[in-house]
């Protein structure tokens, strides 16, 4: 049956507070969740106060300023600190958003961080997204077509044509959507999540693409797909703010067209 | 005899084997559409059930009998339990695929549940179709 409360090794304790320095005047709390698998204890909130006079806007540069000055110990994936590599997924003040995107004046009080819910933790806020990727490269997210491309010159598309990719190639898979969808964390290892779909139709609605019935075969299943409710958490937590629930509504109407 | 607690590894298939699974089942869009389709078929077969309730308020058995000898009335009531019914199995088995994830427990509750609807289904059919015929 769904696991309705954590496990005992996965219950969360008090960490350590580590205090503002004297002086600051705009001290924000940050609660963020440290867990490794070295020390062999449960996982826990660390405090960290930290002044917001000596501070970037974003939760990214709040975190990068702990762990330069606070806690080198503290782990976590960054890179672009723009909204365009998808590396500091994570859950902030309880949704699933990028942190370099995430104005740290946006939350009431303190600020607490956990990583992208319901994927094993490597460490602090590193997830353990290889499912994900599988699940991305076992829909095959790359053009197939057996038309030769025009000699030295790309495979055209008309305005239209290109404009049914929009609001989808922007994806940056970051894996906020699958992480917030209850039926991903109950059934994941076999439904492909938001993400992952979203994909999926960015190449079956690919005009240059010419294997969309073959792409449909491969997501016509009880798990793979339909395992979808229309939660529409996917939608909502979205940094990108893109429509993955209407991505996967696109291919439950596509499975119906060609039936009938 | 001290537990084991050593770290081990129980998993060496590679994500993509795993993700790949067993493959698409090929079938599910049916059962989707159906869903929807008699979700919206369910919307004036209850407004009607809800109007035959209120005007058989406090009949007896004759006026009930006399009721479902019509026949508009007979078949809209069986109607009403096809799809009433066929929606409560299709949702029910999503439910149990949801949160059952033991593959034998998910097998067992579903043909329990299936074969419990139908029953009532088909309890439900006689009893109109003994009225209508009374």
């Amino acid at each position: 049956m769904a696991e309705f409360s954590l496990p005992a090794n996965s219950k969360i304790g008090e960490g350590k507070t580590y205090k503002a320095p004297a002086g600051a005047k705009r001290v924000k709390a940050f609660k963020v969740y440290r867990w490794n698998a070295d020390d062999g204890k449960n996982p826990v909130m660390d405090t960290y106060e930290v002044d917001l006079d000596k501070c970037g806007p974003m939760v990214l540069d709040a975190i990068i300023k702990i762990k330069n000055e606070i806690d080198s110990t503290l782990t976590f994936r960054r890179s672009c600190r723009e909204g365009i590599c998808g590396s500091c997924a994570m859950n902030i003040d309880g949704t699933n958003t990028l942190a370099c995107l995430k104005p740290i004046a946006e939350v009431k009080g303190e600020v607490k961080i956990t990583p992208l819910p319901h994927m094993p933790v490597v460490r602090d806020l590193v997830p353990d997204l290889n499912q994900p990727y599988a699940q991305l490269r076992s829909i095959e997210p790359w053009l197939q077509a057996e038309t030769a491309p025009p000699p030295d010159a790309e495979r055209r598309q008309s305005k239209e044509e290109r404009a049914e990719i929009d609001g989808l190639w922007e994806c940056i898979l970051c894996f906020c959507c699958s992480t917030s969808c209850p039926s991903y964390w109950w059934n994941g290892d076999r439904y492909l999540g938001p993400a992952v779909l979203l994909q999926a139709y960015r190449w079956i609605a690919d005009s240059r693409d010419e294997a969309t019935g073959k792409r449909l075969d491969a997501l016509e299943d009880p798990f793979k797909l339909y395992r979808c409710h229309t939660i529409m958490n996917c939608t909502q937590t979205c940094p990108k703010g893109l429509n993955p629930a209407k991505a996967i509504g696109k291919i439950k109407q596509l499975m119906l067209e060609r039936q009938g | 005899m001290s537990k084991d607690t050593s770290p081990s590894v129980h998993i060496m298939r590679s994500p993509l084997g795993r993700a790949r699974g067993l493959g698409a089942a090929k079938h599910g869009a049916a059962h989707w559409w159906a869903e929807r389709v008699t979700s919206v078929a369910l919307l004036p077969l209850s407004l009607y059930f809800v109007v035959s309730v209120l005007i058989l308020k406090g009949a007896d058995h004759a006026a009930m009998a006399a009721y479902m000898a019509e026949p508009w009335n007979a078949v809209l009531f069986l109607l009403l339990i096809g799809t009433m019914f066929s929606h409560i199995l299709m949702g029910l088995q999503v439910v149990i695929e949801d949160y059952v994830r033991e593959e034998g427990k998910r097998l067992a509750l579903l043909l329990v549940v299936k074969g419990g609807v139908w029953f009532l289904a088909l309890a439900a059919a006689v009893s109109v179709l003994k009225l209508a015929f009374s």
